[in-house]
Protein backbone atom coordinates (compact mmCIF):
# COMPACT_ATOMS: atom_id res chain seq x y z
CA UNK A 1 0.00 0.00 0.00
CA UNK A 2 2.58 2.69 0.70
CA UNK A 3 4.75 1.06 -1.94
CA UNK A 4 2.59 2.54 -4.06
CA UNK A 5 1.78 5.98 -2.73
CA UNK A 6 5.81 5.98 -2.50
CA UNK A 7 6.19 5.25 -6.04
CA UNK A 8 3.36 7.51 -7.09
CA UNK A 9 4.93 10.11 -4.96
CA UNK A 10 8.69 9.76 -6.57
CA UNK A 11 7.39 9.82 -9.98
CA UNK A 12 5.23 13.10 -9.68
CA UNK A 13 8.71 14.24 -8.04
CA UNK A 14 10.56 13.26 -11.22
CA UNK A 15 7.75 14.78 -13.34
CA UNK A 16 8.02 18.00 -11.90
CA UNK A 17 11.78 17.77 -11.68
CA UNK A 18 11.73 17.39 -15.83
CA UNK A 19 9.47 20.03 -16.39
CA UNK A 20 11.28 22.60 -14.62
CA UNK A 21 14.87 21.41 -15.95
CA UNK A 22 12.65 22.23 -19.76
CA UNK A 23 11.52 25.59 -18.86
CA UNK A 24 15.15 26.73 -17.79
CA UNK A 25 16.64 24.57 -20.97
CA UNK A 26 14.01 27.36 -22.78
CA UNK A 27 15.40 30.12 -20.67
CA UNK A 28 18.97 29.31 -20.90
CA UNK A 29 18.41 28.81 -25.22
CA UNK A 30 16.42 32.23 -24.87
CA UNK A 31 19.78 34.04 -23.89
CA UNK A 32 21.84 32.20 -26.19
CA UNK A 33 19.72 33.38 -29.07
CA UNK A 34 19.81 37.23 -28.18
CA UNK A 35 22.89 37.34 -26.37
CA UNK A 36 26.31 37.48 -29.08
CA UNK A 37 28.38 35.93 -30.82
CA UNK A 38 25.67 34.56 -32.84
CA UNK A 39 26.81 31.35 -34.68
CA UNK A 40 25.41 32.97 -38.48
CA UNK A 41 26.74 29.53 -40.38
CA UNK A 42 25.61 27.24 -38.03
CA UNK A 43 22.21 29.14 -38.04
CA UNK A 44 22.13 29.16 -41.68
CA UNK A 45 22.62 25.68 -41.97
CA UNK A 46 19.96 24.74 -39.88
CA UNK A 47 17.45 27.15 -41.80
CA UNK A 48 18.69 24.98 -45.34
CA UNK A 49 18.07 21.76 -42.86
CA UNK A 50 14.82 22.73 -41.19
CA UNK A 51 13.35 25.39 -44.06
CA UNK A 52 14.61 24.69 -47.82
CA UNK A 53 14.61 20.90 -47.14
CA UNK A 54 10.99 20.91 -45.80
CA UNK A 55 9.53 22.69 -49.12
CA UNK A 56 8.93 19.56 -50.77
CA UNK A 57 7.14 17.80 -47.88
CA UNK A 58 5.58 21.29 -47.44
CA UNK A 59 4.25 21.70 -51.25
CA UNK A 60 2.37 18.07 -51.50
CA UNK A 61 0.83 18.32 -48.02
CA UNK A 62 -0.52 22.02 -48.81
CA UNK A 63 -1.44 20.79 -52.42
CA UNK A 64 -3.66 18.16 -50.83
CA UNK A 65 -4.46 19.35 -48.14
CA UNK A 66 -6.35 22.45 -50.55
CA UNK A 67 -7.92 19.63 -52.87
CA UNK A 68 -9.70 18.05 -50.03
CA UNK A 69 -10.81 21.30 -48.32
CA UNK A 70 -12.18 22.32 -52.08
CA UNK A 71 -13.90 18.72 -52.37
CA UNK A 72 -15.53 19.39 -48.80
CA UNK A 73 -16.40 22.59 -48.71
CA UNK A 74 -18.33 22.75 -51.78
CA UNK A 75 -19.90 19.54 -51.11
CA UNK A 76 -20.68 21.44 -47.50
CA UNK A 77 -21.88 25.00 -48.76
CA UNK A 78 -23.76 23.71 -51.11
CA UNK A 79 -26.72 21.79 -49.32
CA UNK A 80 -27.13 25.52 -48.04
CA UNK A 81 -26.76 27.21 -51.21
CA UNK A 82 -23.16 28.78 -50.14
CA UNK A 83 -20.94 27.21 -52.82
CA UNK A 84 -19.73 31.03 -53.50
CA UNK A 85 -18.12 31.14 -49.96
CA UNK A 86 -16.24 28.55 -51.45
CA UNK A 87 -13.27 30.48 -52.01
CA UNK A 88 -12.96 32.21 -48.01
CA UNK A 89 -13.79 29.39 -46.66
CA UNK A 90 -10.71 27.22 -48.00
CA UNK A 91 -8.66 30.16 -47.73
CA UNK A 92 -9.69 30.99 -44.06
CA UNK A 93 -9.45 27.81 -43.13
CA UNK A 94 -6.06 27.93 -44.69
CA UNK A 95 -4.44 30.68 -43.41
CA UNK A 96 -5.57 30.43 -39.27
CA UNK A 97 -6.01 26.77 -38.61
CA UNK A 98 -4.61 24.46 -41.07
CA UNK A 99 -1.67 25.69 -42.97
CA UNK A 100 0.43 26.73 -39.48
CA UNK A 101 -0.77 23.40 -37.85
CA UNK A 102 -0.09 21.05 -40.50
CA UNK A 103 3.31 22.81 -41.36
CA UNK A 104 3.98 22.38 -37.79
CA UNK A 105 3.02 18.66 -37.53
CA UNK A 106 5.26 17.77 -41.14
CA UNK A 107 8.10 19.84 -39.71
CA UNK A 108 7.92 17.96 -36.38
CA UNK A 109 8.08 14.50 -38.02
CA UNK A 110 10.72 15.61 -40.76
CA UNK A 111 13.54 17.81 -38.79
CA UNK A 112 12.09 17.97 -35.10
CA UNK A 113 13.26 13.92 -34.87
CA UNK A 114 16.09 14.73 -37.01
CA UNK A 115 17.71 17.45 -34.56
CA UNK A 116 16.39 15.57 -31.82
CA UNK A 117 18.20 12.12 -33.14
CA UNK A 118 21.22 14.22 -33.85
CA UNK A 119 21.90 16.24 -30.41
CA UNK A 120 20.79 12.99 -28.74
CA UNK A 121 23.77 11.09 -30.57
CA UNK A 122 25.92 13.76 -30.01
CA UNK A 123 25.29 13.70 -26.17
CA UNK A 124 25.91 9.94 -26.07
CA UNK A 125 29.12 9.96 -27.46
CA UNK A 126 30.58 12.64 -25.52
CA UNK A 127 30.76 15.24 -28.37
CA UNK A 128 28.65 17.37 -26.18
CA UNK A 129 31.37 17.24 -23.04
CA UNK A 130 34.39 17.22 -25.77
CA UNK A 131 32.45 21.12 -26.49
CA UNK A 132 32.24 22.25 -23.22
CA UNK A 133 35.82 21.07 -22.41
CA UNK A 134 36.93 23.34 -25.18
CA UNK A 135 35.78 25.95 -23.08
CA UNK A 136 32.87 26.26 -25.97
CA UNK A 137 29.28 26.36 -24.93
CA UNK A 138 26.98 23.65 -26.60
CA UNK A 139 24.03 26.06 -26.47
CA UNK A 140 25.44 28.14 -28.42
CA UNK A 141 26.33 25.73 -31.28
CA UNK A 142 23.74 23.44 -30.64
CA UNK A 143 20.43 24.95 -29.50
CA UNK A 144 20.21 28.41 -30.36
CA UNK A 145 20.44 28.04 -33.83
CA UNK A 146 18.17 25.59 -34.17
CA UNK A 147 15.34 28.04 -32.58
CA UNK A 148 16.61 30.54 -34.61
CA UNK A 149 16.36 28.54 -37.65
CA UNK A 150 12.82 27.42 -36.51
CA UNK A 151 11.48 30.83 -35.95
CA UNK A 152 12.39 31.78 -39.32
CA UNK A 153 11.55 28.49 -41.42
CA UNK A 154 8.02 28.13 -39.67
CA UNK A 155 6.49 30.81 -41.21
CA UNK A 156 7.87 30.96 -44.47
CA UNK A 157 6.92 27.55 -44.73
CA UNK A 158 3.41 27.84 -43.39
CA UNK A 159 2.77 30.89 -45.95
CA UNK A 160 3.86 28.12 -48.45
CA UNK A 161 1.81 25.72 -47.34
CA UNK A 162 -1.25 28.32 -47.51
CA UNK A 163 -0.82 29.24 -50.91
CA UNK A 164 -0.66 26.04 -52.18
CA UNK A 165 -3.24 25.07 -50.98
CA UNK A 166 -5.79 28.01 -51.78
CA UNK A 167 -4.77 27.01 -55.06
CA UNK A 168 -5.35 23.24 -54.58
CA UNK A 169 -8.48 24.13 -53.54
CA UNK A 170 -9.27 26.62 -56.35
CA UNK A 171 -8.20 23.90 -59.23
CA UNK A 172 -10.80 21.50 -57.48
CA UNK A 173 -13.52 24.00 -56.52
CA UNK A 174 -13.10 26.54 -59.08
CA UNK A 175 -12.31 24.74 -62.01
CA UNK A 176 -13.53 21.22 -61.35
CA UNK A 177 -16.50 21.60 -59.49
CA UNK A 178 -17.85 25.20 -61.71
CA UNK A 179 -17.40 27.80 -58.76
CA UNK A 180 -15.66 30.25 -60.94
CA UNK A 181 -12.09 31.67 -60.61
CA UNK A 182 -13.90 35.09 -60.12
CA UNK A 183 -16.33 34.34 -57.54
CA UNK A 184 -13.49 31.82 -55.56
CA UNK A 185 -10.84 34.64 -55.23
CA UNK A 186 -12.96 37.69 -55.03
CA UNK A 187 -14.85 36.28 -52.16
CA UNK A 188 -12.00 35.36 -50.74
CA UNK A 189 -10.18 39.01 -51.29
CA UNK A 190 -13.65 40.42 -49.19
CA UNK A 191 -13.44 38.00 -46.57
CA UNK A 192 -9.65 37.31 -45.04
CA UNK A 193 -8.42 39.98 -43.56
CA UNK A 194 -4.59 41.10 -43.16
CA UNK A 195 -5.12 40.32 -39.02
CA UNK A 196 -6.27 36.45 -40.01
CA UNK A 197 -3.31 36.69 -41.95
CA UNK A 198 -1.36 37.63 -38.71
CA UNK A 199 -2.96 34.69 -36.51
CA UNK A 200 -1.40 32.23 -38.82
CA UNK A 201 2.10 34.16 -38.80
CA UNK A 202 1.93 34.19 -34.79
CA UNK A 203 1.04 30.58 -34.52
CA UNK A 204 3.51 28.92 -36.68
CA UNK A 205 5.99 31.33 -34.89
CA UNK A 206 5.23 29.58 -31.77
CA UNK A 207 4.95 26.46 -33.37
CA UNK A 208 8.47 27.04 -34.26
CA UNK A 209 9.99 27.89 -30.55
CA UNK A 210 8.18 24.96 -29.35
CA UNK A 211 9.51 22.14 -31.67
CA UNK A 212 13.01 23.68 -31.76
CA UNK A 213 12.67 23.58 -27.62
CA UNK A 214 10.87 20.31 -27.16
CA UNK A 215 13.45 18.44 -29.96
CA UNK A 216 16.44 20.12 -28.84
CA UNK A 217 15.57 19.24 -24.85
CA UNK A 218 14.83 15.76 -25.62
CA UNK A 219 18.27 15.40 -27.65
CA UNK A 220 20.00 16.86 -24.84
CA UNK A 221 18.79 15.16 -21.89
CA UNK A 222 18.94 12.13 -23.73
CA UNK A 223 21.24 10.45 -21.25
CA UNK A 224 19.41 12.04 -18.14
CA UNK A 225 16.10 11.00 -18.87
CA UNK A 226 15.61 8.61 -21.51
CA UNK A 227 18.07 5.86 -20.52
CA UNK A 228 21.48 5.03 -22.67
CA UNK A 229 22.90 3.98 -25.93
CA UNK A 230 20.89 3.61 -28.99
CA UNK A 231 17.84 2.73 -27.39
CA UNK A 232 17.79 5.90 -25.13
CA UNK A 233 18.13 7.83 -28.04
CA UNK A 234 15.06 6.56 -30.11
CA UNK A 235 13.38 6.75 -27.31
CA UNK A 236 14.24 10.34 -27.10
CA UNK A 237 13.11 11.11 -30.50
CA UNK A 238 9.82 9.12 -30.52
CA UNK A 239 9.09 11.56 -27.24
CA UNK A 240 10.37 14.22 -28.70
CA UNK A 241 7.68 13.80 -31.95
CA UNK A 242 4.92 12.77 -29.72
CA UNK A 243 5.21 15.76 -26.76
CA UNK A 244 6.12 18.43 -29.85
CA UNK A 245 2.93 17.31 -31.93
CA UNK A 246 0.65 17.14 -28.45
CA UNK A 247 2.27 20.71 -27.43
CA UNK A 248 1.37 22.03 -30.87
CA UNK A 249 -1.89 20.96 -31.04
CA UNK A 250 -2.88 21.90 -27.05
CA UNK A 251 -0.91 26.04 -27.65
CA UNK A 252 -3.09 26.03 -31.02
CA UNK A 253 -5.96 26.01 -29.13
CA UNK A 254 -4.79 28.33 -26.35
CA UNK A 255 -3.34 30.93 -29.23
CA UNK A 256 -6.79 30.68 -31.21
CA UNK A 257 -8.92 31.81 -27.84
CA UNK A 258 -6.33 34.41 -27.23
CA UNK A 259 -6.38 35.76 -30.77
CA UNK A 260 -10.06 35.23 -31.08
CA UNK B 1 55.60 9.39 -0.82
CA UNK B 2 55.24 13.47 -0.81
CA UNK B 3 58.47 15.33 -2.05
CA UNK B 4 59.68 18.18 -0.08
CA UNK B 5 61.44 19.43 -3.25
CA UNK B 6 60.89 23.36 -3.42
CA UNK B 7 60.19 22.86 -6.66
CA UNK B 8 57.07 20.61 -6.07
CA UNK B 9 53.93 22.09 -7.25
CA UNK B 10 50.36 20.17 -7.27
CA UNK B 11 48.65 20.93 -10.57
CA UNK B 12 45.84 18.66 -9.54
CA UNK B 13 44.25 18.02 -6.29
CA UNK B 14 41.18 15.95 -5.31
CA UNK B 15 40.89 16.09 -1.62
CA UNK B 16 38.67 14.41 0.14
CA UNK B 17 35.91 13.67 -2.69
CA UNK B 18 32.76 12.25 -2.27
CA UNK B 19 29.99 11.20 -4.98
CA UNK B 20 26.66 9.23 -5.32
CA UNK B 21 24.59 8.42 -7.90
CA UNK B 22 21.10 6.96 -7.74
CA UNK B 23 22.09 6.24 -4.17
CA UNK B 24 25.23 4.33 -5.15
CA UNK B 25 28.37 5.77 -3.51
CA UNK B 26 30.92 5.77 -5.65
CA UNK B 27 33.60 7.79 -4.14
CA UNK B 28 34.06 7.83 -0.55
CA UNK B 29 36.61 10.15 0.63
CA UNK B 30 39.57 10.08 -2.41
CA UNK B 31 42.28 12.34 -2.37
CA UNK B 32 44.55 12.49 -4.39
CA UNK B 33 47.57 14.47 -5.45
CA UNK B 34 49.56 15.44 -9.09
CA UNK B 35 52.60 17.31 -8.82
CA UNK B 36 53.21 19.79 -12.24
CA UNK B 37 54.88 17.59 -15.66
CA UNK B 38 54.00 13.87 -13.72
CA UNK B 39 51.92 11.72 -15.71
CA UNK B 40 49.97 9.58 -13.39
CA UNK B 41 48.29 6.13 -14.12
CA UNK B 42 44.24 5.59 -12.73
CA UNK B 43 43.47 1.46 -12.33
CA UNK B 44 41.00 -0.41 -10.70
CA UNK B 45 38.30 -2.61 -12.27
CA UNK B 46 35.49 -1.70 -14.34
CA UNK B 47 32.76 0.47 -13.32
CA UNK B 48 35.10 1.85 -10.03
CA UNK B 49 34.62 5.15 -11.47
CA UNK B 50 38.08 6.07 -13.22
CA UNK B 51 35.75 8.20 -15.56
CA UNK B 52 34.00 9.79 -13.17
CA UNK B 53 36.82 10.71 -11.30
CA UNK B 54 38.58 12.06 -14.32
CA UNK B 55 35.08 14.06 -15.54
CA UNK B 56 35.57 15.39 -11.72
CA UNK B 57 39.03 16.75 -12.75
CA UNK B 58 37.68 18.25 -16.06
CA UNK B 59 34.91 19.89 -14.24
CA UNK B 60 32.39 18.31 -15.90
CA UNK B 61 31.12 16.28 -12.91
CA UNK B 62 30.66 18.55 -9.44
CA UNK B 63 31.71 17.04 -5.93
CA UNK B 64 28.98 16.01 -3.55
CA UNK B 65 31.43 16.63 -0.85
CA UNK B 66 35.30 17.78 -0.82
CA UNK B 67 37.30 19.65 -3.72
CA UNK B 68 39.16 18.71 -6.90
CA UNK B 69 41.63 21.85 -7.59
CA UNK B 70 43.48 22.68 -10.33
CA UNK B 71 46.35 24.73 -10.59
CA UNK B 72 45.04 26.25 -7.58
CA UNK B 73 41.70 26.94 -8.57
CA UNK B 74 38.62 25.05 -7.16
CA UNK B 75 37.18 23.67 -10.87
CA UNK B 76 33.81 21.99 -9.23
CA UNK B 77 32.74 25.58 -7.89
CA UNK B 78 34.51 27.94 -10.88
CA UNK B 79 31.96 29.06 -12.78
CA UNK B 80 31.83 31.43 -16.14
CA UNK B 81 34.83 32.77 -17.52
CA UNK B 82 37.08 30.93 -14.78
CA UNK B 83 35.96 27.85 -15.51
CA UNK B 84 36.34 28.82 -19.43
CA UNK B 85 40.09 29.79 -18.89
CA UNK B 86 40.85 26.66 -16.84
CA UNK B 87 39.45 24.68 -19.58
CA UNK B 88 41.26 26.24 -22.18
CA UNK B 89 44.86 24.99 -20.24
CA UNK B 90 42.68 21.44 -20.39
CA UNK B 91 43.01 18.89 -23.12
CA UNK B 92 40.72 15.88 -22.72
CA UNK B 93 40.79 12.41 -24.80
CA UNK B 94 37.68 10.73 -24.72
CA UNK B 95 37.24 6.91 -24.87
CA UNK B 96 35.43 6.87 -27.86
CA UNK B 97 37.32 9.76 -29.38
CA UNK B 98 34.34 12.39 -29.38
CA UNK B 99 34.84 13.23 -33.06
CA UNK B 100 32.31 15.40 -34.18
CA UNK B 101 30.88 13.17 -37.13
CA UNK B 102 29.51 16.06 -39.07
CA UNK B 103 32.64 17.58 -39.98
CA UNK B 104 36.57 15.62 -41.65
CA UNK B 105 39.21 15.33 -39.37
CA UNK B 106 40.80 18.75 -40.51
CA UNK B 107 37.92 20.68 -39.33
CA UNK B 108 37.84 18.68 -35.81
CA UNK B 109 41.58 19.24 -35.24
CA UNK B 110 40.64 22.66 -36.33
CA UNK B 111 37.98 23.50 -34.19
CA UNK B 112 39.37 24.69 -30.84
CA UNK B 113 42.10 26.97 -33.17
CA UNK B 114 38.85 28.36 -34.96
CA UNK B 115 36.71 29.22 -32.57
CA UNK B 116 39.20 30.01 -29.14
CA UNK B 117 41.67 31.88 -30.99
CA UNK B 118 42.41 35.12 -33.73
CA UNK B 119 44.82 32.72 -35.72
CA UNK B 120 44.73 33.10 -39.84
CA UNK B 121 43.19 30.57 -41.28
CA UNK B 122 46.71 29.93 -42.73
CA UNK B 123 48.80 29.51 -39.73
CA UNK B 124 45.63 27.16 -38.49
CA UNK B 125 46.01 25.32 -41.24
CA UNK B 126 50.06 25.19 -40.09
CA UNK B 127 49.50 23.83 -37.31
CA UNK B 128 46.54 21.42 -38.08
CA UNK B 129 48.84 19.76 -40.89
CA UNK B 130 51.88 19.49 -38.18
CA UNK B 131 49.45 18.23 -35.60
CA UNK B 132 48.18 15.54 -38.15
CA UNK B 133 51.54 14.65 -39.20
CA UNK B 134 52.28 13.80 -35.98
CA UNK B 135 50.27 11.47 -34.77
CA UNK B 136 50.71 9.95 -38.25
CA UNK B 137 47.31 10.54 -39.85
CA UNK B 138 48.90 12.31 -43.02
CA UNK B 139 46.67 11.88 -45.92
CA UNK B 140 43.39 11.48 -44.06
CA UNK B 141 42.92 14.75 -43.31
CA UNK B 142 39.77 15.13 -45.65
CA UNK B 143 38.01 12.22 -44.00
CA UNK B 144 34.82 11.60 -41.72
CA UNK B 145 35.39 9.75 -38.51
CA UNK B 146 32.34 7.35 -39.86
CA UNK B 147 35.34 6.75 -43.02
CA UNK B 148 38.20 5.65 -40.15
CA UNK B 149 39.51 3.08 -37.68
CA UNK B 150 39.30 3.38 -33.60
CA UNK B 151 43.14 3.78 -33.90
CA UNK B 152 42.52 6.25 -36.45
CA UNK B 153 39.90 7.60 -34.38
CA UNK B 154 41.80 8.34 -31.36
CA UNK B 155 44.58 9.45 -33.14
CA UNK B 156 43.12 12.38 -34.57
CA UNK B 157 41.03 13.07 -31.13
CA UNK B 158 44.65 13.22 -29.72
CA UNK B 159 45.96 15.44 -32.43
CA UNK B 160 42.52 17.49 -31.46
CA UNK B 161 43.16 17.54 -28.00
CA UNK B 162 46.88 18.63 -28.38
CA UNK B 163 46.52 21.39 -31.41
CA UNK B 164 46.34 23.75 -28.22
CA UNK B 165 49.01 22.74 -26.71
CA UNK B 166 47.50 21.91 -23.37
CA UNK B 167 49.00 21.83 -19.90
CA UNK B 168 47.01 19.18 -18.58
CA UNK B 169 46.10 16.33 -20.49
CA UNK B 170 43.36 13.48 -19.38
CA UNK B 171 43.03 10.13 -21.25
CA UNK B 172 40.37 8.34 -20.54
CA UNK B 173 41.32 4.49 -21.67
CA UNK B 174 43.60 5.70 -24.75
CA UNK B 175 44.23 2.30 -25.64
CA UNK B 176 40.71 0.48 -25.09
CA UNK B 177 39.24 -1.22 -27.77
CA UNK B 178 42.31 -1.48 -29.79
CA UNK B 179 45.02 -3.96 -30.85
CA UNK B 180 47.94 -4.58 -29.26
CA UNK B 181 50.19 -2.78 -31.92
CA UNK B 182 47.91 -0.26 -32.12
CA UNK B 183 47.43 0.58 -28.56
CA UNK B 184 51.53 0.21 -28.30
CA UNK B 185 51.76 3.52 -31.08
CA UNK B 186 49.19 5.30 -28.96
CA UNK B 187 50.93 4.83 -25.80
CA UNK B 188 54.42 5.68 -27.82
CA UNK B 189 52.63 8.91 -28.94
CA UNK B 190 51.16 9.97 -25.72
CA UNK B 191 54.93 9.57 -24.41
CA UNK B 192 56.24 11.81 -27.51
CA UNK B 193 54.13 14.31 -26.93
CA UNK B 194 54.96 14.61 -23.07
CA UNK B 195 58.49 15.48 -23.97
CA UNK B 196 57.77 17.62 -26.24
CA UNK B 197 54.80 19.49 -24.44
CA UNK B 198 56.11 18.44 -20.37
CA UNK B 199 51.95 18.61 -19.68
CA UNK B 200 50.83 17.17 -16.51
CA UNK B 201 48.32 13.84 -17.28
CA UNK B 202 46.54 11.57 -15.77
CA UNK B 203 45.91 8.19 -17.71
CA UNK B 204 42.85 6.02 -16.89
CA UNK B 205 43.39 2.28 -17.95
CA UNK B 206 43.15 -1.15 -17.30
CA UNK B 207 46.67 -1.98 -19.66
CA UNK B 208 49.18 -1.05 -16.70
CA UNK B 209 52.46 -3.04 -18.37
CA UNK B 210 51.59 -1.00 -21.33
CA UNK B 211 51.33 2.39 -20.09
CA UNK B 212 54.49 1.66 -16.78
CA UNK B 213 56.97 2.92 -18.85
CA UNK B 214 55.56 6.13 -19.64
CA UNK B 215 54.01 6.65 -16.30
CA UNK B 216 55.82 8.58 -13.02
CA UNK B 217 52.93 6.81 -10.67
CA UNK B 218 50.13 4.85 -10.40
CA UNK B 219 47.31 5.13 -7.96
CA UNK B 220 44.40 2.41 -7.72
CA UNK B 221 41.11 3.22 -7.54
CA UNK B 222 39.00 0.50 -5.45
CA UNK B 223 35.83 0.54 -2.79
CA UNK B 224 35.65 4.26 -3.77
CA UNK B 225 39.34 5.28 -2.38
CA UNK B 226 42.46 5.10 -3.59
CA UNK B 227 43.48 1.99 -2.22
CA UNK B 228 47.25 2.49 -3.48
CA UNK B 229 49.64 4.67 -4.76
CA UNK B 230 53.01 4.74 -5.67
CA UNK B 231 55.75 3.68 -8.58
CA UNK B 232 55.00 0.68 -11.09
CA UNK B 233 57.50 -1.23 -8.62
CA UNK B 234 55.87 -0.49 -5.61
CA UNK B 235 52.97 -2.32 -7.25
CA UNK B 236 55.27 -5.46 -7.81
CA UNK B 237 56.22 -5.48 -4.44
CA UNK B 238 52.94 -5.01 -3.24
CA UNK B 239 51.65 -7.80 -0.72
CA UNK B 240 48.12 -6.31 -1.00
CA UNK B 241 45.52 -9.01 -1.99
CA UNK B 242 43.42 -6.40 -3.92
CA UNK B 243 46.72 -5.11 -5.84
CA UNK B 244 47.72 -7.93 -6.29
CA UNK B 245 44.54 -9.82 -7.61
CA UNK B 246 44.51 -6.72 -10.02
CA UNK B 247 48.02 -7.06 -11.45
CA UNK B 248 47.87 -10.47 -12.15
CA UNK B 249 50.19 -12.00 -14.83
CA UNK B 250 51.35 -8.45 -15.61
CA UNK B 251 53.44 -8.49 -12.33
CA UNK B 252 56.36 -10.38 -14.54
CA UNK B 253 56.00 -7.32 -17.55
CA UNK B 254 56.40 -5.21 -14.85
CA UNK B 255 59.69 -6.49 -13.29
CA UNK B 256 61.02 -6.93 -16.91
CA UNK B 257 60.76 -2.97 -17.24
CA UNK B 258 62.87 -2.71 -14.11
CA UNK B 259 65.07 0.64 -15.12
CA UNK B 260 68.77 1.35 -13.68
CA UNK B 261 68.98 2.52 -10.60
CA UNK B 262 65.69 1.76 -9.34
CA UNK B 263 65.57 -0.98 -6.39
CA UNK B 264 61.84 -1.00 -5.63
CA UNK B 265 60.00 0.42 -3.09
CA UNK B 266 58.45 -2.02 -1.13
CA UNK B 267 55.15 -1.73 -0.10
CA UNK B 268 53.08 1.07 -1.65
CA UNK B 269 52.12 3.64 0.50
CA UNK B 270 48.94 5.57 0.81
CA UNK B 271 49.79 9.75 0.56
CA UNK B 272 49.57 10.79 4.02
CA UNK B 273 46.04 11.66 5.35
CA UNK B 274 44.30 8.67 3.25
CA UNK B 275 41.38 6.91 4.37
CA UNK B 276 42.14 3.54 5.92
CA UNK B 277 41.95 1.44 2.80
CA UNK B 278 43.36 -1.90 2.61
CA UNK B 279 46.92 -1.28 2.84
CA UNK B 280 46.26 -1.32 6.35
CA UNK B 281 44.26 -4.51 5.97
CA UNK B 282 47.55 -5.79 4.30
CA UNK B 283 47.75 -9.68 4.33
CA UNK B 284 43.74 -10.24 5.42
CA UNK B 285 43.42 -13.62 3.62
CA UNK B 286 39.63 -12.87 2.24
CA UNK B 287 40.69 -10.04 0.24
CA UNK B 288 39.43 -6.74 -1.66
CA UNK B 289 36.14 -8.61 -2.79
CA UNK B 290 33.08 -6.52 -1.48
Amino acid sequence: MFGIIRKFGASAIETVWKMGTMGLFLAKAAVFMVVPPIKFARLLKQVRFIGLQSVAVIFLTGAFSGMVLGFQGFYSLSRFGSDAFLGPMVGLALIKELGPVISALMVTGRAGSAIAAEIGIMRMSEQIDALELMGLNPYRYLVAPNFLAAMISLPLLTAIFDVVGIFGGYLIGGKLLGVGTGTYFGEMCAYVAMSDIMEGIYKSFSFGVIIAWVCCFKGYYAGVFSGFGSEGVSRATTQAVVLSSVLILVWDYFMTSILY
Amino acid sequence: MRSYNLDYFAMIEIENLHKSFDGHQVFRGVSLEIPKGTVLALIGRSGCGKSVLLKHVAGLIKPEKGRVTVDGEDIGRARGKALTSLRTRLGFLFQGGALFDSMTLFENVAFPLKEKTRLSDRLIQERVFREIENVGLSGSEYKYPSQISGGMLKRAALARSLVSDPEIMLFDEPTTGLDPVTGQSIIELIDACRQRIHFTAIIVTHEIARVAPVVDRIAMLHDGVIWAEGTAFDFYASEDPMVRTFMGDRINEIRKMQRPGDQGGGPARPPAGATAGALADSGNSTGGNQ
